[in-house]
């Protein structure tokens, strides 16, 4: 699965455990908006590292976070496993 | 040192005891030791007699030997150290420094604890040493096992003043701790009070031969941490034993045990025992629920419990007296009172018990217990055990995460799908910031040696 996807299908699944509404999950969606909160985050970051085996916010030197899900991707499109 | 003290004539020593009632037998794997036996031999070789007096620590191999060695001791030392037998060499050392210790009696050449070696020696016939006058000081670690130990002051009466010595019929006692560990010790000194045959495990023994050994021994009485008992149901040599009286102490028992324990043994009456190395025995619930109820904070007996801050507070003749060569630490408040650092919370007319304070899990400035999150999975009917871990995140400081042991039929399940159905009994019955972000279904949990679930902070 490519990341992309593997990053969407989280996304999805941890919105419905949550119980929280998403918004169309596109490239230039401001993640503030998108229905997630920062606990939210913070699953999906904790899950994508034990899938991908990465975790670009650890990684890191400069703290970084992205504002829209093009970037979200990019950033672990960036991290070599 | 201690200052030694003579011991009251009305307080027994530990010989008086065992001797008593001369019903004591200590069954261990190779031998079983009567208290005849125990009480006209000695293990100390013919240098014994340097020992009188001393601040000596004890640190040998078998049970057997430990118990021959508290009995010829207490009474004629002015202090007594008792430590595990995987006690570390670094470990040793701090402790016979804090406890100005003189002499250990050991059994291994190999030990280095800065201060002399007295070898055990094989048994041989001897009347007892010296008169037995001075009130021992017993001195033990309590179970942290990161940093320096900690190590605190007891006496015998206040080592066994958690219950009374007559028992109609007397018990057989087994025990799942080691008895140098305060959980295994109360069962041993009720053993030699009682005058009751113990069976005592080996670290080396299947937990089978040890369970068929009780068998043979008639037992009726077996004490464990939950997570012993969890281990014990995972066999199938459960079915070896049939006690009549079943006791968890040292860890929470939740009602998953609790119940787990009652189906397994019907006819048994289950209790957990609240105590710990520094705070004593504090009491025991029979009623077969979790948690103890409220009515034991108002209670004005001889044991005082009391809720401060969100911790239990206990003072009762049973605590340790103080720390052991660390006059900079207070063990009790002004009052007397012990904080026991086991967070509690009162609900209606019932306590509960959440967490160690130190274990407490941060999320985004929220807090979350491991052991109040493996109470729910544990409820799981799939579920035999499970550790709640913190798991450092970036953007939250810390998330929970529980690995779980499944019993056979949650193995054969689906994960994701059996995943999904544990997240959603925990969101049903917890904040949602204490839902697991993430679960692993593991084979086994470490445990530690003694006997509870080894967890990152102990």
């Amino acid at each position: 699965m490519s990341r992309r996807l593997t990053i969407v299908s989280q996304i999805e699944s941890i919105a419905t455990e949550q119980r929280k509404q998403l918004a169309p999950l596109r490239d230039d969606l401001a993640l503030a908006d998108c229905g997630l909160d920062s606990l939210c985050f913070a699953i999906l970051v904790a899950r994508l590292e034990d899938e991908l085996g990465v975790d670009p916010f650890a990684a890191s030197e400069e703290p970084y976070f992205p504002k829209t899900l093009g970037e979200f991707v990019a950033f672990y499109e960036r991290q070599a496993a | 040192m201690p200052s030694t003290s003579a011991r009251p004539p009305d307080q027994p020593c530990l010989a008086d005891l065992v001797g008593a009632r001369g019903s004591l037998a200590l069954v261990a794997p190779q031998e079983t030791l009567t208290a005849d036996e125990l009480l006209a031999t000695t293990i100390l070789g013919p240098r014994r007699a340097e020992l009188s007096g001393k601040s000596v620590l004890v640190r040998v191999a078998a049970q057997a030997l430990c118990a021959r060695a508290m009995i010829e001791l207490d009474g004629c030392v002015a202090r007594l150290v008792v430590v595990p037998p995987d006690f570390t060499s670094e470990r040793l050392r701090s402790a016979a420094a804090q406890a100005e210790v003189d002499a250990v009696v050991t059994d291994d050449p190999g030990l280095e604890p800065g201060v002399p070696l007295h070898f055990c020696a094989a048994p041989q016939p001897a009347q007892p040493l010296g008169a037995r006058r001075l009130a021992t000081q017993w001195t033990l670690p309590t179970s942290g096992t990161t940093g320096a130990p900690k190590l605190v002051a007891h006496g015998l009466a206040s080592l066994l003043g958690a219950f009374a010595s007559s028992q109609e019929p007397v018990p057989v006692w087994a025990t799942f701790y080691d008895i140098r560990r305060y959980g295994g010790l109360q069962i041993f000194l009720r053993a030699c009070a009682a005058g009751a045959p113990l069976v005592l495990s080996d670290a080396q023994e299947p937990l089978g031969d040890f369970l068929s050994r009780c068998r043979a021994a008639g037992v009726t009485h077996i004490s464990g941490t939950p997570s012993h008992w969890r281990r014990l149901l995972m066999s199938p040599d459960a079915r070896l034993i049939d006690p009549a009286y079943v006791r968890l102490s040292g860890e929470i028992a939740d009602r998953a045990i609790l119940e787990t324990l009652r189906a397994a043994f019907p006819k048994a009456k289950i209790a957990h025992a609240y105590a710990s190395t520094e705070a004593g025995v504090g009491f025991e619930v029979t009623d077969g629920r979790e948690g103890f109820p409220a009515s034991l904070l108002d209670d004005a007996g001889p044991v005082e419990l009391r809720l401060r801050g969100e911790t239990l507070h206990v003072r009762s003749s049973r605590t340790a007296t103080h720390y052991v060569g660390r006059p900079d630490l207070a063990l009790r408040d002004a009052e007397g009172f012990v904080d026991t650092d086991d967070v509690v919370e009162r609900i209606g007319d019932r306590c509960f018990f959440r967490g160690r304070r130190a274990g407490v899990i941060n999320v985004g400035g929220l807090k979350a217990h491991p052991e109040e999150i493996e109470e729910v999975i544990n409820a799981h009917r799939e579920v035999r055990m499970s550790r709640v871990s913190a798991r450092r995140s970036p953007l939250m400081g810390d998330l929970v995460v529980a690995e779980i042991v499944l019993d056979d039929a949650g193995a054969r399940r689906e994960p994701a799908a059996l995943q999904a159905e544990i997240l959603e009994l925990c969101r049903a019955r917890l904040a949602r910031h204490k839902v697991p972000a993430t679960i692993r279904f593991v084979p086994q949990l470490e445990m530690l040696a003694s006997g509870k679930l080894a967890r990152r902070h102990a």
